[in-house]
């Protein structure tokens, strides 16, 4: 057993996956960041938010019907499987360059849960320009990477619960995390964002707030 | 626009088959005496096997079970989309329940339900969105707050003399947080 597996045991994906299955026990952690992101939304008037998860119910609800946020869902996650299955992950950078149809500076905050650690270098390096450039002038990213081995072949859906706290529900992914990205690497995907807050969370998650610079 | 064959019928007009998407009732199927009452309420069939092609106008509640391209409106009742139900269309309605699958964007004065197994690829407006954990969308969500409340034209009588000095915008009624929050830079 490794120290990272004494220090975090994390669940093999017989546990989370019997067969085929997906296990709900939707564990609920401390999120540090999202209130912070939220603060950022919450000081423009109908914010407009780019949610690259899966469409989850109670997250439309929240940011719509609380913080009167416009809400795009593009679950690039589903774009991953889809490509993975098809064997054509070579053409995901090229995919993932056209896949944002919002014009440059339109978006107040983007929601990339941990999505750039299941994607190759090149496809994460698209991903990131796309979401720079369509991220207006003091906007907010927030980030979610993780810190373990790669080992699951899961995804997971983050359900807001309130402003400090996030359900994670795994579900079945095409592949796992591709690589466990140091913090230069993550800046560096996002050369013209700024870190605004980093945290370590308990699970071995790691929040990151961007914001573009005014 | 329409015809009404025999894929198309009130759903009163069944007196055993169980309707094919139960959202649509208002009521709790407990009492029959009541549920008749209900079921005077018009409420429409689209049957599978029923394709349209062009605008779809309607002034009673609605369930699509067939192919629907183009144009539907339905703006005073409930659309209800079947789980057969595969709509390419713009969709105008009081409430939509979605159970099978919408291609177009969805306006609601209400509310919009998709539901599990449910899926709509583009955009929705409406005051309310519900959706389910195993449904599928891509699109926007615009929940329009700013619609909902066309108030304040109503609030201006001419009664008061208008002192002139207390501008209170609406805007500034609840910033969750103040935006200075102390910030930690660190990666």
């Amino acid at each position: 057993m490794g120290l990272l597996d004494r220090i975090a045991p994390r669940r093999s994906e017989s546990d989370v996956y019997p067969g085929s299955s997906v296990a709900v026990d939707d564990a609920v952690f401390a999120t540090k960041a999202l209130r912070k992101f939220l603060t950022c939304l919450t000081s423009r008037e109908s914010p407009v938010l780019l949610d690259l998860g899966p469409v989850v119910g109670t997250n439309v609800s929240f940011f719509g019907e609380q913080l009167g946020c416009k809400i795009f869902v593009e679950d690039v996650f589903a774009d991953l499987n889809r490509h993975v299955r098809e064997g054509r992950l070579e053409a995901l950078p090229e995919f993932l360059r056209k896949r944002f149809p919002q014009p440059g500076g339109s978006v107040d905050g983007i929601l990339c849960w941990d999505l750039i650690d299941y994607l190759n270098r090149p496809a994460a390096q698209e991903l990131a320009n796309e979401l720079s450039r369509v991220l207006r002038p003091d906007g907010a990213l927030l980030g979610f990477f993780g810190t373990a081995q790669p080992r699951d072949m899961h995804y997971t859906k983050f359900v807001i619960v309130d402003d400090v706290n996030l359900k994670h529900r795994p579900y079945p992914a095409a592949q796992g995390r591709q690589a466990i990205l140091l913090n230069r690497d993550i800046i560096k995907l996002f050369p013209s964002l700024r870190v605004s807050d980093s945290f370590l969370l308990q699970n071995n998650l790691r929040e990151i707030l961007f914001r573009k610079p005014a | 626009m329409w015809k009404r064959d025999e894929a198309v019928r009130p759903v009163s007009g069944q007196p055993t088959a169980p309707p094919p998407s139960a959202p649509i009732q208002a009521g709790t199927p407990g009492s029959r005496s009541e549920t008749s009452q209900h079921m005077e309420k018009d409420i429409v069939n689209i049957g599978k096997s029923v394709v349209i092609k062009g605008e779809l106008n309607g002034s009673e509640d609605l369930t699509i079970e067939g192919h629907v391209e183009g144009t539907i409106q339905l703006k005073e009742h409930v659309l209800t989309i079947g789980p057969n139900g595969r709509i390419k269309a713009q969709v105008f309605a009081k409430a939509v329940i979605v159970l099978g699958e919408v291609m177009g964007n969805v306006t609601a004065s209400d509310k919009v339900d998709i539901r599990d197994n449910g899926s709509v690829d583009g955009d929705i407006v409406a005051p309310r969105v519900a959706i389910a954990e195993g449904a599928h969308f891509r699109g926007s969500v615009d929940m329009q707050r700013k619609g909902i409340a066309p108030q304040p034209q109503a609030a201006k009588p001419v009664q008061a003399p208008a002192p002139a000095v207390a501008p209170q915008p609406q805007a500034q009624q609840a910033p969750v947080q103040a935006p200075g929050a102390p910030q930690r830079v660190g990666a």
